[in-house]
């Protein structure tokens, strides 16, 4: 099989070649045969990669331990699903499963994109192309997944514990679906400027494509902070790390483009913008890709170190060059053809929110890659760890909070005073009953405070929004307040799955805020001895050690310590948290001990206990206690915050053509007004 | 032994192990803490917590410093979660010695990073060029750009106003619309618009 995935792979790489070649000369030739062609080879590509993946499943799934990848990253006594997730577990799997992933999307887009945009297709097949060809290149030319090694040894090393987890047969997937989908939109940005058709056709054409890139990026992103929480055992989920930063990174640029895209819409503005936010997000994915896989960062999530670095390296200058340029040689076509007309309307509210995005974007980028500025210019190494993000962070980001409740408040195009203080008086009233009642709660940690004061005038905002939709249904239609609720978001699901976002995003800064109130305790106890922590709710737990039990599980030593949990004198049962030593088929340690934590998880807090080791080879264990506050309801948000997402993608229902004349009829009122003044 | 170690054999199922109802297990204050099986698969031995009267400081502290295992986490939270790192331990017992010293926090900072250099911090200090660009640059940026787009946006306000006022049709001024029917109307257009 490994031939056949070799030669599948060198195939891709030559029809890749191919397609570039004839989708640019057949476009600037005019000459329709070979654009078709190279719209065909998209599916060849996509052929050819579906065969050197099922190649390497049935290595995974054989068990051939000749071929190095899978010697690597499974044993025989691996369970099923994670020789499964083995795919994309390791540098050179992950790479084939990118590749394979996109030459998928790109058939998509192929296939799925309306004839009315037939002319941009030609330019999309080549673009796509050159990015699965330069996946390819990297796997003949780095990192070979078929490739064999000199013996067969009678088993293989196993798959990292921490990769033993449901989350990362999900999360990983999920992450690299947002990245790779990100390429469709950036290869329709670079077919609207090749062709220079720079109406908004391209804007519509991607629509879909950006909402799936950005719905998997953030499920990924949600996903990844669960498995963090749960796999690794420090009692967070975000943690600065400089691979979180970059998966956080096209999300950020990627939001702000769903936001910006409106206004050129609606409007015609922000052209050159929103062509140099696709163009960031894709440089910016290709980025993280680079950080995880280059080792030039330290990560504990990163793959080992490898000389693929250097190619994503120069595939990031030259993308960024290429598509920079450009957009220059474009910019002229690019012109607004409409300006802001007022500091205080929606057009200038999304702007100062892009701003904010790209803003905490950069501020991300910037303390990810401080350290090695500062060794550079200073030659003193430093640690830009969590302190350092959340100081420099949070306020941009409760900025940010605030303006996702100001936004949708302000009228397009200019706000007069009276529709300011009949828009923001019930959101402020909200924002400062929350205050008040933080307050008189005893609340005095600042940023949270501010965040759920915040977060009280943005549910204000959300809920106002809703209360009038549905008020003017049921007074227009007569209709009952579900039904007038199910057929508001029915009918306009853009706008009002996007305040299901908004809702969303709010959990999470509420979740987020509830971690400042985190309680943490380490003990050492014998059989029989317990510890007390009381909680940010106060309620006051009990944890009694009982004891620790051995047991051989699959592919695994389990040292199980149990603790019996009392919340305020009434029995919760029992709580474990383990002590794994994975070993092969033959009974070998194949890594380290790992920790698998124990959570009992409820709305109000995580009780979360960590067995870190015993006394001198006795029952004697050292635990670390965390009361985690609100955890659950970070999981709660990214669930709300996908449904917000999946709603405002789904088909139908968003009479987005009849906007511009609705705000057309707007900026008319705005005229007579300014002439009768 | 303890019961639950004792009753652990490889190969049974945990409901087997866990001897949770055998009242003979020594608890602690009433006997020998037993031992485990096989102490070779837990990870590194531990030594028993030292809970101290000053551990919120200790903690405190412990979270301003670096564990350079390369685990990006700070020494407290790397040395409690056991990422089998043995600098953690390490970098604790330095941290309880110069507080034993008398040192305050600042002092034991200080010392962390005279012997360790800047990195040994979570965060660079606040303080000289670099480092306080390092902290500012963002939020400075933004706040330029801010205001820097308000006032291009303020700037075009009034040419933008002198136009509209100059080209409002002649027909829609006919209409002899009350401020208060325009406001209605704006209500009515807000409501509806997308």
């Amino acid at each position: 099989m490994t031939l056949l995935g070799q030669f599948a792979l060198w195939a891709a790489f030559a029809i890749g070649l191919w397609c570039v070649l004839l989708s640019f000369s057949g476009r600037w030739q005019g000459r329709p045969e070979l654009s078709a062609t190279a719209v065909r080879s998209v599916y060849a590509i996509c052929g050819c990669l579906l065969v050197a993946s099922v190649s390497l499943w049935k290595g995974l799934i054989a068990h051939d331990f000749n071929m190095e990848y899978v010697w690597a990253y499974t044993s025989r006594n691996l369970p099923s699903s994670y020789i499964f997730s083995a795919f994309w577990a390791g540098q050179k799997g992950s790479l084939l499963f990118w590749a394979v992933v996109l030459s998928l999307f790109a058939s998509a887009a192929q296939l799925l994109t309306a004839r009315r945009y037939a002319h941009l297709m030609p330019y999309v097949a080549g673009v796509t192309s050159a990015v699965v060809t330069f996946f390819v290149s990297v796997m003949l030319f780095a990192a070979d997944p078929f490739e064999r090694l000199g013996i067969t040894p009678a088993d293989g090393r196993g798959l990292n514990p921490q990769l033993q987890n449901v989350g990362m047969v999900i999360h990983p997937p999920m992450l690299y679906l947002g990245y790779i989908s990100l390429t469709i939109p950036f290869a329709f940005a670079m077919a609207a400027l090749l062709s220079r058709r720079l109406d908004t056709g391209w804007i519509h054409a991607i629509r879909k494509w950006t909402l799936v890139s950005w719905l998997f990026l953030s499920i990924g992103i949600t996903l990844g902070m669960w498995w963090a929480y749960v796999e690794l055992g420090w009692g967070g989920y975000w943690a600065w790390d400089p691979v979180e930063n970059a998966s956080l990174l096209p999300w950020l640029t990627m939001t702000a483009f769903l936001h910006s895209v409106m206004i050129q819409e609606k409007r015609g503005m922000l052209k050159r913008w929103n062509f140099g936010l696709v163009i960031g997000t894709f440089l910016l994915s290709i980025f993280g890709t680079f950080i995880t896989r280059s080792g030039v960062i330290a990560s504990v999530h990163s793959f080992t170190q490898s000389n693929v670095g250097y190619f994503f390296l120069a595939f990031l200058v030259i993308a960024a060059v290429l598509a920079f340029t450009l957009l220059y040689t474009r910019w002229a076509l690019l012109e607004a053809e409409v300006q802001l007309e007022s500091v205080v309307s929606r057009e200038a509210a999304f702007l100062f929110n892009n701003l904010l995005l790209v803003g905490i974007a950069f501020s991300v980028l910037w303390g990810t890659l401080f350290p090695i500025l500062s060794e550079l210019v200073r030659g003193t190494k430093i640690t830009v760890g969590v302190p350092f993000f959340n100081r420099v962070n949070v306020p941009l980001g409760l900025l940010l909070l605030g303006l996702t409740g100001v936004g949708p408040l302000i009228a397009w195009r200019k706000a007069s005073t009276s529709n300011l203080k009949r828009q923001f008086i019930a959101p402020v009233v909200s924002g400062l009953i929350t205050l008040a009642g933080l307050l008189a709660l005893g609340v005095r940690d600042f940023y949270a405070t501010v965040a759920l004061a915040l977060a009280g005038f943005v549910a204000g905002t959300i809920v106002q929004e809703f209360y009038r939709g549905i008020r003017a249904r049921s007074r227009m239609h007569g209709e009952s307040i579900p039904l007038a609720f199910a057929r508001l978001i029915g009918r306009n699901r853009r706008r009002y799955g996007g305040y299901i976002v908004h809702v969303g995003v709010l959990i999470y800064f509420v979740a987020f805020a509830g971690m400042a109130f985190k309680r943490e305790q380490e003990a050492t106890l014998k059989p029989g001895d317990s510890v007390e922590m009381s909680s940010p709710f106060g309620h006051r737990y009990r944890f009694t050690h009982l004891g620790i039990s051995q047991y051989e599980a699959l592919n695994r030593i389990v040292s199980a310590a149990t603790v019996e949990v009392t919340k305020d004198g009434r029995s919760l049962g029992l709580m474990t948290s383990e002590k794994r030593q994975h070993v092969d088929s033959f009974k070998r340690p194949t890594f380290e001990p790992s920790t698998e934590v124990g959570i009992r998880s409820n709305l109000q807090e995580d009780l979360y206990i960590v067995y870190a080791g015993s006394v001198e080879g006795t029952e004697e264990a050292v635990y670390r206690f965390n009361l985690n506050p609100l955890v659950w309801w970070v999981w709660f948000g990214g669930l709300v915050l996908a449904l917000g997402g999946i709603l405002t993608m789904w088909p139908g229902g968003g009479p987005t053509t009849s906007a511009p004349r609705r705000a057309q009829a707007g900026y008319e009122v705005t005229l007579v007004g300014a002439g009768k003044d | 032994m303890g019961v639950s170690s004792a009753a652990a054999m490889v190969g049974q199922p945990l409901v087997a192990t866990s001897g949770l109802q055998a009242p003979q297990d020594s608890l602690a204050g009433r006997g020998a803490t037993g031992t485990l099986r096989d102490p070779s698969v837990v990870g590194r031995p531990r030594q028993p917590t030292v809970i101290r009267g000053d551990e919120a400081e200790i903690q405190a502290i412990e979270q301003r410093l670096a564990c350079n295992c390369g685990c990006t986490l700070d020494v407290f939270t790397c040395r409690t979660t056991d990422f089998t790192c043995t600098y953690s331990p390490t970098l604790h017992r330095e941290v309880l010695a110069l507080r034993d010293e008398g040192k305050t926090a600042q002092e034991i900072l200080d010392a962390f990073v005279d012997k360790y250099g800047e990195k040994a911090l979570m965060a660079p200090k606040p303080e000289g060029v670099i480092n306080l660009t390092g902290y500012l640059l963002p939020a400075g940026l933004i706040a330029a750009a801010g205001a820097g787009l308000a006032l291009f946006i303020t700037r075009r306000k009034g040419a933008v106003a002198a136009v509209a006022a100059s080209n409002a049709p002649k027909s829609m001024l006919q209409a002899h619309a009350s401020p208060e029917e325009l406001d209605r109307l704006r209500r009515a257009l807000a409501d509806i618009e997308d």
